[in-house]
C-alpha cells in the first residue's frame, strides 16, 4: 500500500519508535506494533468504546484515530493504571462492585471513566451516567459499572 | 467438615485481576511467528448462483498468498449438529465455503490468505464475484419455497403434545387466540469471533476456542480426517458467549484446514460488520396460539403453532431453539392438554443458533401475552389470572409429559405462588398500580406488567473434574468452559469448602482439551450445577486422600486431622502440622452424571412510561424475583441476572436485524443494531430466593445464566399494554418507537 512513516508513540511514559502506514489505526499500532494488547477492539467504528485510551488527557476512541495523529502525544492505556500490585481506585472499585464479567469492555470503561473524572472530578451522577452511556458492555447490564465508577469517583476526590 | 464456608458467599472473583490490568489473553491477542491472516470474502447477495470467482487481482497483490474457494475444500464435509440433530435437517447443513449457490448476505464464498490484516482486507476486496440473483425468501410464515431441487424451505416440523387438546377446545367456555411475533436479534458479545490455528509438531492446535472445546475438537478431527488425539483446542479469555460464541463455525474449520495445508499459523479475527451478518442470529418466530379456558379463566388446553425463521442453513444447534420453544411454553401453569407444531423454516438470512434463554424468551412472551389476554377475556386482574393457573407446590415434582434436549421435562421443585407474592411485595405492586392510575388520569401513559417463567438448567449428561495437590496450591481441571461468567471463582468456592483451603489458592483450568479427555462445555446454564457437583465429589475424595496420607506421615488417625489453609493440622489444634505442598501429586477425580435438568423459576415486574410524542418506552422500575435453589456466589448470580436483563431489554425495545426486500441486511453496525447503554437499562431490584433447592444434587443447585433474560419481553409488553390501556395491543417485539407510535395511532 502506501509508504510507512516513522513515528513515536509515548504509551504509559514509555516511547515506542515504530514505523506505520498512514492508514494504520492507533488501536492497531498500540496492540500490534507496541504489544500493549490490553486495549481491545470491539467495533472499529467508534461506537462501542472498548478501544478507549487517554490521549493528552482526554479519552479517545483509538479505532477512530490514525497512529500518525498520535505521534509524540502522551497516551495512557489500561496497562499503566496499576502501581505495581496496587490497583488504581477505579480498578479496585470495578473488582469490589463486580463491575466486570468477561472483561473485554473493561479497559475501555476504565480509561473512559478515569479520563473524564480526572478532568471533572465533581461530575454529577447524572452526567456520569451520560458519559458511561458512550461505551457498550454486553455482560453486566451496567448497574455495577455505574456503582463502581461512582464509588471510585469518591475515592479519587480524596 | 473443616475450614471456612465458601458456598453462599459473595467473595471477589478470581478472574478479575488480570482482566482489570489489561493482561487478558483474548483471541486477537494471540500471535505466532510467520502467521498469515485469513480474510473471508462474503456473499453480497441474499440468494443467487455463483457464476464465477476471479482471484487474479487478489493474488497479484504483494503480500497476498492464496485464495480458496469451494473446490479447494470440497473434501471437507458440512458442519454437523451438536444438539437436537434430526436426519431430516442434514441436507440443509452449511459447507464451510459456498458451493454453487449463496443463500445469505455474509455467506463465506472464498478466503484470502495474506501477510497481515490490512493486506488481507485489500486482497479480499479484489476478489471478483459474479453471482446471478435469485428471489430471496424472507418471511418464514409464508408458503414454502424451494431450498434446492427436491427440498422445500420447511425441512421439518417439531411436534410435541400431551392430553386431549381437541376435547379441551370442544368443552371450552371460551377460546382466546393471538398472533404474536418476536424479532430477530442475537447475543453480540463485545469480543468478535476469532480463531488461530497452527501445527505444533504433529498436533493441530486451535486457539480462541470457547464454549464447547471438546465437541469442536472431535468434530474438527472428523471433518479434517485427523485422529482426535492430533487436535487440541485452547480457550483463552473469552469476551462473552451468550450461546452464539464457541459453536463450530465455517471460519474455525477454514483456519484449521489452512494451517494443515500451508503448514504455517493462520489467524482470523472477525470484524463487527462480519459478526452482525455471519455469527448466529436467533429468536425470530411467529406464533399463532390458542387457549381453551373455563368460565374462571382456568386453562383447559393450549394449541401452539409457530414458524421459526432459522435463516439460510441448519447450523450446529439444528432444531434446538424451536424444540425448546415448543417444550417450555407451558411454563409455571397447569396446562392439562397441550399441542405444539413448530415449523422450522429456512429463509435467505444469516443462519441461527441459540441465544441466552433460547426458545424461552420467545415462548414466555407468547404464553404471558396469552395469560394477559385470558385475564382480559374473563375480566380479572392479571395477577389473579396467574394465581388461578399456577402449578402448586404440592404438584412438585411435576412431569410435563414431553421431552427436550434428550431429557424428560420434570420440574424438580418450586413454589411458584410464594415467589409471586414475594415479587409483588418487592415491586410494591399495589402502589405501582395506584401510581400508574393516578398518572394516567393526569394524561401520562404509565403502566405496569408482570411475567412468570420456568427456566431449565444443569443439562447433563456428565461432567468430569480432577483435583490435584500441586506445590503451588490446588489445581482443578474441568472440561467446562468460561465465557466470562465466573466459573473459576464458583468452582474454587465449591472446592475450597470441600477441602478446607482458601479459595484463592485454587487454580481452575478449563477449556483445554489437552488437559482432560472429555468435557461438555458451557451452555444451557449447566456449569455451576454439573461442574459444581462434580467438584464437590472430587474435593471430598481428595480430602480423604490427603488426610489418609497425612495421618500415616503424622502417625495419627485421619479423623484427628483437618485441612486448614495450606496445611494439614491436628483438629484439636495441638501438635505438629504439615504443608499440603508436601503431598503434591495427590489427586482425585469425580464424574457427576444426570439424566434430568433442574428448573429454576422467576417473576419479573416492569413499570414503564410511554412517550406519546416519540413512542419511546422508558423503564422506570424493574423488579426480579428468582429462585436459584442455592446460590454459590450470590453476587455473581445477581450479576448474571442484571446482565441478562439488559439483553432482554435489548430484544424488547431496541435490537432487531432488519432486511430490505431483496434480502440485504440493514443492521450491520452498532449505529443501526442498537444495544442498550447505561442510559436505557434500568436499575433493577433483584431478590434471590432459595425456597426450592433442587432435589437432584446434594447442594440443591440450579442455574443462573438465563433467568435475567427469559421473560423481559413479556413483562415489558404487559407494561406497555397497561400504559396504553389497550390490553392485547402489543403483539410484536421489539417495541421500537415506530411500532409504539403505530399502536398509539390505533388507540
Amino acid at each position: 500500500m502506501s509508504d510507512k512513516v516513522p513515528i513515536t508513540l509515548k504509551i504509559n511514559g514509555c516511547a515506542h519508535a515504530i514505523s506505520v502506514e498512514p492508514r494504520r489505526t492507533l488501536a492497531d499500532a498500540i496492540r500490534e506494533d507496541c504489544g500493549q494488547t490490553g486495549t481491545h477492539i470491539g467495533c472499529e467504528h467508534g461506537v462501542c468504546g472498548a478501544c478507549t485510551v487517554i490521549v493528552d488527557g482526554a479519552p479517545m476512541r483509538s479505532c477512530l484515530m490514525f497512529a500518525v495523529q498520535a505521534d509524540g502525544k502522551n497516551i495512557r492505556t489500561v496497562e499503566g493504571l496499576a502501581d505495581g500490585d496496587t490497583l488504581h481506585p477505579m480498578q479496585q472499585a470495578f473488582m469490589d462492585n463486580h463491575a466486570l464479567q468477561c472483561g473485554f469492555c473493561t479497559p475501555g470503561f476504565l480509561m473512559l471513566a478515569i479520563g473524564v473524572l480526572e478532568r471533572e472530578p465533581d461530575m454529577s451522577d447524572d452526567d456520569l451516567l451520560d458519559v458511561l452511556s458512550s461505551n457498550l458492555c454486553r455482560c453486566t447490564g451496567y448497574q455495577n459499572i455505574v456503582k463502581a465508577v461512582r464509588a471510585a469517583a469518591k475515592e479519587m476526590r480524596k | 467438615m473443616s475450614g471456612e464456608k465458601y458456598i453462599g458467599r459473595s467473595v471477589p472473583r478470581l478472574e478479575d485481576r488480570p482482566l482489570l490490568r489489561g493482561e487478558g489473553r483474548f483471541a486477537a491477542d494471540i500471535n505466532f511467528a510467520e502467521q498469515w491472516t485469513m480474510r473471508v470474502v462474503r456473499s453480497p447477495v441474499a440468494h443467487g448462483k455463483i457464476e464465477s470467482i476471479d482471484a487474479g487481482a487478489a493474488l497479484a497483490l504483494p503480500g497476498g498468498h492464496a485464495v480458496w474457494t469451494y473446490k479447494d475444500i470440497a473434501h471437507i464435509p458440512p458442519i454437523g449438529f451438536r444438539l437436537t440433530g434430526l436426519a431430516s435437517l442434514e441436507p440443509y447443513r452449511q459447507t464451510v465455503l459456498a458451493k454453487d449457490v449463496v443463500r445469505y448476505v455474509g455467506e463465506p464464498v472464498a478466503v484470502v490468505f495474506a501477510d497481515d490484516p490490512y493486506v488481507a482486507e485489500d486482497a479480499a476486496e479484489l476478489v471478483e464475484l459474479t453471482i446471478t440473483h435469485r428471489p430471496a425468501v424472507l418471511n418464514a410464515a409464508e408458503p414454502t419455497a424451494e431450498f434446492a431441487p427436491g427440498l422445500t424451505t420447511e425441512p421439518d416440523v417439531v411436534r410435541k403434545s400431551y392430553g386431549n387438546v381437541d376435547a379441551a377446545f370442544r368443552n371450552a367456555h371460551a377460546v382466546v387466540s393471538l398472533d404474536l411475533s418476536v424479532g430477530r436479534h442475537t447475543g453480540v458479545p463485545l469480543e468478535t469471533r476469532g480463531a488461530i490455528a497452527r501445527l505444533n509438531g504433529d498436533v493441530l492446535e486451535m486457539h480462541g476456542a470457547a464454549k464447547v472445546p471438546h465437541w469442536n475438537r472431535d468434530r474438527l478431527a472428523l471433518m479434517l480426517a485427523l485422529d482426535p488425539t492430533q487436535v487440541h483446542l485452547f480457550e483463552g479469555h473469552v469476551g462473552g458467549g451468550f450461546g452464539i460464541r464457541g459453536e463450530l463455525y465455517p471460519e474455525d474449520v477454514l483456519v484449521c484446514a489452512a494451517a494443515l495445508a500451508f503448514e504455517r499459523p493462520i489467524k482470523w479475527i472477525e470484524d463487527r460488520r462480519e459478526h452482525l451478518i455471519a455469527a448466529n442470529h436467533s429468536r425470530q418466530q411467529r406464533h399463532r396460539i390458542r387457549a381453551a379456558i373455563d368460565a374462571d379463566g382456568r386453562i383447559l388446553g393450549i394449541d401452539n403453532e409457530f414458524f421459526h425463521d432459522n435463516g439460510a442453513y441448519m447450523r450446529t444447534h439444528a432444531a434446538t431453539v424451536p424444540d425448546l420453544a415448543a417444550a417450555m411454553l407451558p411454563g409455571p401453569y397447569r396446562v392439562p392438554a397441550y399441542r405444539a407444531a413448530g415449523h422450522i423454516r429456512l429463509t435467505n438470512k444469516t443462519p441461527c443458533g441459540t441465544y441466552r434463554a433460547p426458545g424461552r424468551y420467545e415462548s414466555t412472551f407468547v404464553r404471558e401475552r396469552l395469560l394477559d389476554a385470558i385475564a382480559e377475556k374473563i375480566g380479572v386482574d392479571k395477577v389473579e389470572i396467574r394465581r388461578r393457573n399456577l402449578l402448586t407446590k404440592a404438584a412438585m415434582p411435576h412431569a410435563l409429559g414431553i421431552d427436550t434436549l434428550g431429557t424428560h421435562i420434570v420440574y424438580d421443585s418450586g413454589d411458584y405462588a410464594l415467589l409471586l407474592d414475594k415479587a409483588l411485595q418487592l415491586a410494591d405492586w399495589d402502589d405501582l398500580q395506584r401510581d400508574a392510575q393516578k398518572r394516567r388520569a393526569a394524561g401520562e401513559l404509565a403502566g405496569a406488567g408482570v411475567a412468570m417463567f420456568v427456566e431449565k438448567s444443569g443439562l447433563g449428561p456428565f461432567d468430569d473434574v480432577r483435583i490435584t495437590v500441586k506445590e503451588s496450591g490446588i489445581e482443578v481441571v474441568t472440561g467446562n468452559a468460561s465465557v466470562g461468567q465466573g466459573i473459576e471463582t464458583v468452582v474454587a468456592q465449591v472446592c475450597a469448602e470441600g477441602l478446607g483451603v482458601d479459595y484463592r489458592d485454587i487454580t481452575v483450568v478449563h477449556g483445554q482439551t489437552n488437559r482432560i479427555a472429555r468435557g461438555m462445555g458451557a451452555f444451557a446454564s449447566r456449569v455451576t450445577v454439573m461442574c459444581g457437583e462434580a467438584t464437590r465429589q472430587a474435593a471430598a475424595k481428595l480430602r480423604d486422600a490427603i488426610l489418609n496420607s497425612a495421618a500415616e506421615l503424622m502417625q495419627t488417625e485421619p479423623a484427628a486431622l483437618a485441612i486448614r489453609g495450606r496445611g494439614v493440622v491436628r483438629a484439636d489444634g495441638t501438635g505438629p502440622s504439615m504443608p499440603l505442598a508436601s503431598l503434591a501429586g495427590l489427586s482425585a477425580e469425580a464424574t457427576f452424571q444426570t439424566t434430568h435438568m433442574v428448573y429454576p423459576y422467576g417473576v419479573h415486574i416492569a413499570a414503564v412510561r410511554v412517550d406519546a410524542e416519540t413512542g419511546a418506552v422508558a423503564i422506570e422500575r424493574y423488579a426480579i424475583a428468582y429462585d436459584i435453589g442455592r446460590a454459590v456466589n450470590p453476587m455473581l448470580v445477581e450479576g448474571q441476572i442484571a446482565g441478562g436483563l439488559a439483553q432482554g431489554v435489548g430484544g424488547a425495545l431496541y435490537e432487531e436485524f432488519l432486511y430490505n426486500e431483496s434480502g440485504e441486511p440493514l443492521s450491520v453496525t452498532f449505529a443501526d443494531y442498537l444495544m442498550p447503554t447505561a442510559r436505557e437499562v434500568p436499575t433493577s431490584q433483584i431478590l434471590l430466593t432459595e425456597d426450592a433447592p433442587s432435589p437432584l444434587n446434594p447442594l440443591g443447585l440450579k442455574g443462573a445464566g438465563e433467568g435475567g433474560t427469559n421473560p423481559v419481553g413479556a413483562a415489558i409488553a404487559s407494561a406497555v399494554d397497561d400504559a396504553l390501556q389497550r390490553p392485547g395491543k402489543v403483539t410484536q417485539l421489539p417495541l421500537t418507537p415506530q411500532r409504539v407510535k403505530e399502536l398509539l395511532k390505533r388507540r
